[in-house]
């Protein structure tokens, strides 16, 4: 989740140099601007791109709107932002669903991009939407990737089909006419990974959008791509006229400037992002909200809307009122220990907020198997113990520890911690901390 | 093919990139800072480092201004020299026998693919070789493997998907060393470089080899993706932070990616390139010379 970290890093560098020198001349704006330009390029921007958004950037800010201003700084660090936000906009684009069923939807791009896995995880969505998707296997080249589709689209709890190496424009045809007669209204065809130079095979993917009826041709990028993302991203477009881009393997520390090169030679939107290698790791794309990350404002949206999609709007209100009225029970914290696994675990929700960016959380921080327990030891409790805690003797803890397999230290500890939350609590209702 | 057919082949498509845009300079530019800031950003269009593009452009800048020459192919020989010379300050290891070698890297870059040609590669050799199918993560991986190990005819040890790669790996090396094989090949799992938790498994398998097979020689290559940018940089220090490089093989050279980034690879953390991968078929692999990959350049 490190997504842009290094240019945020870069560019909050070049900022807080801005901050301090006051009002900018002509020519500081200009240093500035040599700087923001090396960063950009570090973060893989294509040359091209990265030098049309200086020219721009350069030019609101060059002048007076930034010389007369009090805050110079400021102004720049908006102009930078409202450029970001323009070259990788417009935001959030959803798929696009076929009048007439079914949807098909096409997955292209180089090999090693994450096609295979971004079919699952793609019927995982489409399923959380209410959909009913089926995955095809058209990748006819590579080694076992047919077996790899029917395992990962079996964790999606997605039928696969497949017809071994027949032509991939045959086996595309056949898989909508079976989706038509089963039920399907959404077909997802994984296709093989080429060389976008490869012209037998682009010929190849043209075909298939000629045999079937495609609504969305999504090309598939690794979001380490570094210059050639505009060769890649160019050529693909050009043949195939792609409807949207997903870029994946955002969760390691790339700067990610691929996506801004992408999306400024090709104009099409990007619809997903993947941010892991758990069926469930694909998040929508928010241009503002990534150039945020960029200036190194964090992820607060983001964020906000994750919590908002594991708590229901009505949790979320008693919770409050039970905070307000310190009535916090050991329920409760199950709960929120269970909230805190849906949104993806402590250290993913870190990452996001503003400042956390370098607060490397390891993965083992939030276990799964401690959440276990915990609601093992909480579900050994009667009600009356989980409402009243403190009614909890030396005789119920052994029940209580038998009863969930786990120590009295265990129990002392959940106690203890359950104390130290409910304290924590309370000074962040009195305002004295701040989550954010 | 010859390999340096081979490899001049793959690099044609950036070879007439660089060159075109060279002479275009040459056309319009009398040699000034205008025309090493092109060249810089011809360097930094092929995916070389913004800081070993500016050392690379700036040392022959100083060296065209001291020897007063503005000759076109002075300055391209001279860019190519320094470019070389850059790649040459890691040396190359020298495989002895019998030998592990172990390909790491993130997901997707063609690991898989480039043990069963480096399989064969050992196999022209009259080496004999076992593979391990040490990624028992990623869904059918131990089956698109085991393809590669009958393409090129070679004993492929392999657990259950899911299972502990370690085990495969103390598996493995049992094998290999029972029946005397030359080379034992690890394949493992794709791994982003800041998943701690993956790179400890690594360093684990990294251990069993040791532990259980000191008597061998043992070279980790770390696999890059050519289409790679800067974080190319980024996946061999923590690669070899976790498990020590000997050497990287580049991948998907056969596309018009430039995998400039190995300049500074070579360059900075010393880790040579080893193999080169131009293509899908099995005897699509290279090894590495630095003066035909500078050459395929411009």
């Amino acid at each position: 989740m490190a997504l842009f970290e290094s240019l945020s890093e870069r560019l909050n560098h070049i900022f807080s140099k801005l901050t301090k020198r006051g009002k900018l001349t002509e020519l500081e704006i200009r240093s500035a601007m040599r700087e923001v330009r090396i960063a950009l390029l570090e973060a893989d921007v294509n040359l091209k791109v990265a030098k049309n958004f200086i020219a721009e950037v350069s030019e609101k800010a060059v002048g007076q709107q930034v010389l007369q201003s009090l805050n110079p700084a400021q102004q720049v660090i908006k102009i930078v932002n409202e450029e970001l936000i323009a070259l990788m906009g417009p935001g959030n684009a959803k798929l696009e669903v076929s009048p007439k069923p079914p949807t098909v939807i096409m997955m292209c791009g180089l090999q090693g991009a994450g096609k295979t896995t971004m079919c699952a995880k793609l019927a995982v969505q489409l399923k959380k939407q209410g959909k009913r998707p089926l995955l095809v296997a058209c990748d006819i080249y590579r080694p076992a990737a047919i077996d790899q589709l029917k395992v990962v689209g079996g964790k999606a709890g997605a039928e696969v089909f497949e017809r071994g190496t027949q032509d991939p424009v045959k086996t595309a045809q056949e898989a909508v006419a079976y989706a038509l007669k089963m039920g399907y209204d959404t077909v997802v065809i994984d296709t093989a990974g080429r060389l976008h130079i490869d012209d037998r095979l682009m010929q190849e993917l043209e075909n298939i959008t000629k045999a079937v009826n495609v609504t969305e041709i999504l090309l598939t990028v690794d979001a380490m791509t570094g210059q050639d993302a505009v060769n890649v991203a160019e050529t693909f477009n050009a043949r195939l006229n792609v409807t949207g881009v997903i870029l994946t393997k955002l969760d390691g520390d790339t700067r990610g400037g691929a996506c801004l090169s992408i999306k400024a030679v090709t104009g099409k939107p990007i619809k997903f992002i993947g941010v892991g290698e758990k069926i469930g790791d694909l998040e929508p794309f928010y241009p503002d909200r990534m150039a945020s990350r960029i200036l190194g404002m964090g992820d607060v949206l983001s964020l906000i809307e994750k919590a908002q999609e594991a708590v229901t709007e009505q949790q979320a209100k008693e919770m409050e009122r039970k905070m307000r009225e310190n009535s916090f029970t050991l329920t409760d914290y199950l709960t929120q220990f269970e909230t805190l696994k849906k949104m993806g675990g402590a250290g993913a929700l870190m990452s996001m907020l503003p400042g956390m960016g370098k607060l490397k959380l390891k993965e083992g921080d939030f276990d799964e198997k401690r959440v276990e327990r915990i609601r093992a030891i909480i579900l050994s409790m009667t009600p009356k113990e989980r409402d009243n805690p403190q009614i909890i003797n030396a005789s119920r803890k052994r029940r209580i520890a038998l009863g969930s397999g786990t120590t009295v230290q265990d129990i002392n500890q959940l106690l203890k911690q359950f104390e130290q939350s409910k304290l924590l609590m309370k000074q962040m209702k009195s305002g004295k901390r701040r989550l954010f | 093919m010859s390999f340096f057919g081979k490899i001049r082949d793959a690099l044609k498509k950036t070879k007439a990139n660089v060159s075109t845009k060279l002479r275009q300079l040459f056309l319009k530019n009398k040699i000034g800072d205008a025309f090493y800031e092109e060249l810089e950003e011809i360097l930094i269009s092929s995916d070389v480092s913004v800081k070993t593009a500016d050392e690379v452009v700036g040392a022959v800048k100083e060296e065209a201004i001291e020897s007063k020459l503005k000759d076109e192919q002075f300055v391209t020989d001279l860019l190519k020299d320094i470019l070389e010379d850059t790649l040459n300050e890691a040396p190359m290891p020298e495989i002895k026998y019998p030998c592990v070698i172990m390909l790491v890297g993130v997901n997707g870059v063609g690991k898989t693919t480039t043990v069963g040609k480096v399989a064969s590669w050992f196999l022209q050799k009259k080496k004999s070789v076992t593979v391990a199918a040490a990624d028992t993560f990623r869904a059918a991986a131990i089956d698109q493997l085991s393809v590669w190990a009958d393409r090129a005819k070679v004993r492929l040890v392999k657990h259950e998907e899911g299972s502990d790669p370690s085990a495969v790996v103390y598996d493995a090396v049992s094998s290999a060393k029972a029946r005397g094989t030359d080379v034992l090949l690890i394949d493992t799992a794709g791994r982003l470089h800041v998943k701690e938790n993956l790179m400890n498994e690594l360093g684990k398998m990294d251990r069993v080899v040791k532990r259980e097979y000191p008597e061998a020689h043992f070279y980790k290559f770390l696999v890059l993706d050519a289409t790679t940018g800067q974080n190319a940089y980024s996946q061999a220090r923590l690669f070899r932070q976790a498990v020590s490089l000997d050497g990287i093989v580049l991948t998907k050279l056969d596309g018009t990616a430039k995998g400039g980034f190995v300049f500074s690879l070579c360059g900075e953390l010393k880790i040579p390139v080893v193999f080169v991968g131009v293509g899908e078929k099995i005897d699509d692999l290279e090894e590495f010379d630095a003066e035909q990959f500078v050459e395929g350049f411009f």
